[in-house]
């Protein structure tokens, strides 16, 4: 089947049963999207679809087949890293990193609608996603810094 | 500050006339003079810290032809940010760049063998190993720089790893370095630099780590795919000690892709081409084994008589007796459940057996240990036998790591010459892994006429909290093969570090104090090193403890720890965490809703020293407490990367706040219940704090003190004291949930 990954389309031999996850790890080798659970209850396997966060663990790629997936890789690379790329790395909001992929997709797509989400929103919107190391406060202060990057980036006009 | 110069290799190398430096510097205090003269018969004098197992210096730093500089270390990356630390402490006493240095982490192939990166020993072991070995390969590197110029060491500088004349000739130290320039042993005093000179360490330097992991680089164990990689899943027994009865794995063996179904005794796995026919194959596998179980467990509604009536070795921590004359007398009883690592991955490694010789990919926290343990299980010698470290999630204690481990390399064997990958599932990872033991603690106190604590009588109930590797029997798998390897007996880890007793002196002067250990041998819950081991629980129940019995003397909280602390940094930290959170006297007002709680501990009483006050407010309808406010002050000797350490400690609060507040493993009489995130909930965003702030008290050139560990007991006395405050009522059984606290304020 093909299979709409960050904006490259893939020819991809698989069972039409198998979980988003699977595919985009092992078929295009992709990392970022990790397995945490493989029920839906941690958020480490989080991307987009079509802009919404889902769980990669539990949505089967047959119903992918029109999508526009977004991984982690999608947003910048390590060279240019996207705006809350940026906010994350300069904030040191990982100890282990392990939940964070997961964690930046979701906060994205939030401020892709509303880059002016209150911290209620914010936390709320995160709800879904675990973090064991207790990077909380840091997770929430880059996600503000994410949205000062973006808002003086708007009004500059750069990325 | 020994602001000095080695003069002499050890004796072992003046003997044998391979390196022996002079070197006169007036007016310096030379390291040497305060050791006594070596001889062949006396034993050499210590070295510091790890440097005494791996003394050549080349061990520690490696420095090539071409300048490139390479620092190795038996520790390894858990995400507490070792490796930008050590890469830190190398660079600032070599004087090279940061970039200039490369780190290679935890390998039985190429690095010192320094045992587990456990116990908030890192920094101390290997920091303290590595700033001493790059202080004397500085040195070193200068003396052959001057031999070259023909000139006198004191007048050559250094910086951006290359040695400087006063003539303006410039030696990079990869033209330095010989073959045998750095293979000599380490000296016992090293000429570090003065820390008002540090330009590198105490700097907030960016973790080298954190880049790749923010935009999908391969930083995990489980992003490794070697070519012609295959993947397994494992079909673990329903409950501790099942034994496979039979398996029909026909219909197994037909599926797409399945490579082959391994069974040996009521060991059970399947290996596949691709990942998600593993899978399947797995469930399918698991449908068709038969076990029979055993039910063993204890009741879970009375663990802590269950604990208590457990056959003991009843251990002395402490006896002091003295004539003190107490007043009123108070007794109290505290207790935590099981409690699990939770990693937010499922353990996983990748082995691979090729021409009779293993290599295993594993997130270990020990891969020596893990070695001996897996050649010992396979009968292979030990130089067979290679592993290496590569990231796992963050694993605070012994999870599935060296079990998932062990899993690949049976399996590798089983399937030579192809990479083979385990990755377990949650529910293993939740079922399996060895917890954080049940606990009990009995302590009464008695105040004198001047609300001193006069007496305190100390008893603490628990299983082992270290069931490493080290043999065979230690590993999950080898438990369940057909030659069965048993499981090793459990042992008390001695203190002064201690296990169940980690932290069960209080540091506070009492002149009548016993302190007992009731080590309980019999584990029928699989239990190993949580983080912080004892310590969470004994700092939780003094502290708590301590805080009732400021009540009972009338005394504000933080005024009564300074009253019986003498320990001038102990007392630095509580007046720094009490003034910084604003502190108000006599917080017991009660049944408001909102309190504020005051905990201190110095992590074993030997490493890092922290006090934490925080405000918790709790909801008088559901019950719900929810911290609102931390603030913590931390003295960990030493600074090397202050953001590393309030990092560690912001985490270390927000985890023990969930195991405060929520956590603890479930059973029925056979199998472990709590097996996923439903059955075992742990903190989500909405309970995060609304502010966090971490003070830090730097030591310029004090040893470094462990910090990764120290705020866990403290966090949960602090929320619980604040608890009490908010609430009027005291709750001495962890966790605090908000079941427990409805019932008891019975609104």
């Amino acid at each position: 089947m093909k299979l709409n990954v960050n904006n490259a389309q893939h020819d991809i031999d698989v069972d039409p049963r198998s979980p988003l996850l699977y595919v985009l790890r092992e078929d295009l080798r992709l990392n970022a999207a990790k397995f945490g659970c493989g029920l839906g209850q941690c958020g480490a396997c989080t991307v987009l679809v079509d802009g919404e966060p889902v769980f990669s663990c539990v949505t089967p790629v047959a119903l992918l087949a029109d999508k526009k997936i977004t991984t982690l890789e999608g947003l910048g690379t390590i060279e240019d890293p996207a705006p809350i790329q940026r906010a994350f790395i300069e904030g040191q909001a990982a100890q282990c990193g392990y939940c964070i992929p997961g964690i930046i997709m979701r906060a994205h797509a939030l401020l892709q609608k509303n880059p002016r989400a209150s911290e209620a929103e914010i936390r709320a919107t995160l709800e879904p996603h675990l973090c064991r190391c207790g990077t909380h406060m840091r997770i929430l202060r880059a996600i503000h810094r994410a949205q000062a990057m973006l808002m003086s980036a708007s009004a500059g006009g750069g990325r | 500050m020994i602001d000095a110069v080695v003069v002499s290799r050890r004796a072992v190398l003046a003997g044998s006339g391979a390196l022996v430096f002079s070197f006169s510097s007036a007016g310096r205090l030379l390291a040497q003079q305060n050791v006594p003269p070596l001889s062949a018969a006396s034993p050499a004098p210590a070295l510091p810290s790890s440097l005494n197992k791996t003394p050549l210096l080349d061990s520690w730093i490696r420095i090539d032809a071409d300048g490139s500089i390479t620092v190795f270390t038996g520790k390894a990356e858990l995400g507490q940010g070792i490796n930008t630390a050590l890469i830190q402490i190398a660079a600032e006493q070599l004087d090279a760049d940061f970039d200039q240095i490369k780190l290679q982490t935890a390998d039985t192939a190429l690095t010192p063998n320094e045992g587990y990166t456990a116990g908030s020993h890192s920094m101390q072991d290997s920091g303290t190993a590595v700033m001493n070995a790059a202080a004397q390969v500085r040195q070193l590197l200068i003396a052959e720089a001057a031999t070259r110029a023909g000139m006198a060491a004191d007048q050559m500088k250094t910086q951006h790893a290359a040695v400087l004349a006063p003539d303006g000739r410039r030696f990079g130290y990869g033209e330095l370095v010989s073959a045998q320039l750095l293979h000599v042993e380490a000296a016992p005093h090293s000429p570090l630099k003065d820390p008002s000179q540090f330009k590198i360490m105490n700097r907030r330097i960016p973790r080298v780590d954190i880049p790749a992991k923010m935009t999908g680089g391969a930083a995990f164990v489980q992003d490794l795919r070697p070519n012609g990689m295959v993947h397994a899943r494992i079909v673990r027994p329903p409950s501790y000690g099942a034994q496979l009865v039979s398996v029909d794995d026909a219909a197994v063996q037909k599926m797409p892709g399945v490579l082959k179904v391994v069974r040996d005794g009521s060991f059970l796995a399947v290996i596949a081409e691709r990942e998600f026919q593993a899978i399947e194959a797995m469930r399918a596998l698991a449908a068709a084994a038969r076990w029979r179980e055993t039910a063993k467990l204890p009741d879970q509604s009375a663990l802590p008589a269950f604990l208590t009536s457990l056959p003991a070795q009843d251990i002395t921590v402490l006896s002091q007796q003295s004539s003190a004359f107490a007043k009123q007398s108070f007794s109290a009883t505290y207790t935590r459940p099981y409690l699990s690592h939770g990693s937010i991955g499922p353990s996983c490694a990748v082995a691979q057996f090729d021409d009779d010789a293993l290599t295993v990919w594993t997130h270990t926290q020990g891969v020596f240990p893990d070695r001996d343990a897996i050649a010992e299980m396979l009968h292979m010698p030990k130089e067979k036998v290679r592993c290496i470290h590569s990231e796992g999630a963050g694993c605070y204690g012994h999870n599935g790591a060296d079990d998932a481990a062990a899993d690949a390399a049976l399996l590798a064997r089983a399937m030579p010459g192809r990479p083979v990958r385990v990755q377990w599932t949650r529910e293993q990872e939740h079922a399996w892994e060895p917890y954080g033991p049940a606990m009990a603690v009995k302590v009464t106190a008695a105040l004198d006429a001047a609300g001193q604590v006069a007496n305190w009588d100390y008893g603490v109930w628990s299983n082992t909290h270290s069931t490493r590797p080290g043999s065979a029997g230690s590993l999950l798998a080898a438990r369940y093969l057909a030659e069965r390897f048993p499981e090793p007996a459990p042992k008390p880890i001695p203190m002064p570090e201690g296990g169940g007793d980690r932290n069960s002196i209080p540091l506070y002067k009492i002149p009548h104090i016993r302190v007992i250990y009731h080590f309980l041998p019999d584990m029928p819950v699989r239990v190993s090193a949580l983080r912080a081991l004892g310590g969470y629980m004994n700092v939780f129940a003094i502290e708590s403890f301590m805080d009732e019995l400021a009540v009972s003397a009338g005394a504000d909280p933080v005024a009564f720890r300074l009253k019986h602390l003498d320990d001038p940094r102990a007392r630095e930290v509580v007046s720094t965490a009490a003034e910084r959170f604003g502190w108000t006297n006599n917080p017991h007002a009660g049944q408001t809703g909102r309190g504020q709680g005051f905990a201190f501990a110095r992590y074993k009483n030997l490493a890092a020293y922290c006090a934490i006050a925080c405000e918790v407010e709790v909801d008088r309808e559901t019950g719900r407490a929810r911290m609102v406010r931390a603030v913590a002050a931390v003295d960990s000797g030493q600074a090397v990367n202050p953001d590393g350490i309030a990092n560690q400690i912001e985490g270390a609060i927000l985890q023990s706040m969930s195991w405060t507040l929520y956590e603890s493993v479930t059973f029925d009489d056979t199998r472990i219940t709590s097996v996923d995130w439903s059955t075992y909930p742990i903190l989500r965003f909405s309970a995060v704090p609304e502010s966090m702030e971490i003070h830090l008290i730097n030591r310029p050139g004090m040893p470094f003190l462990g910090t990764g560990e120290a705020g866990q007991g403290p966090a949960a006395a602090a929320i619980a004291n604040a608890i009490a405050s908010a609430t009027g009522k005291r709750f001495r059984d962890l966790p605090i949930t908000r079941a427990r606290i409805k019932a008891a304020i019975g609104a």
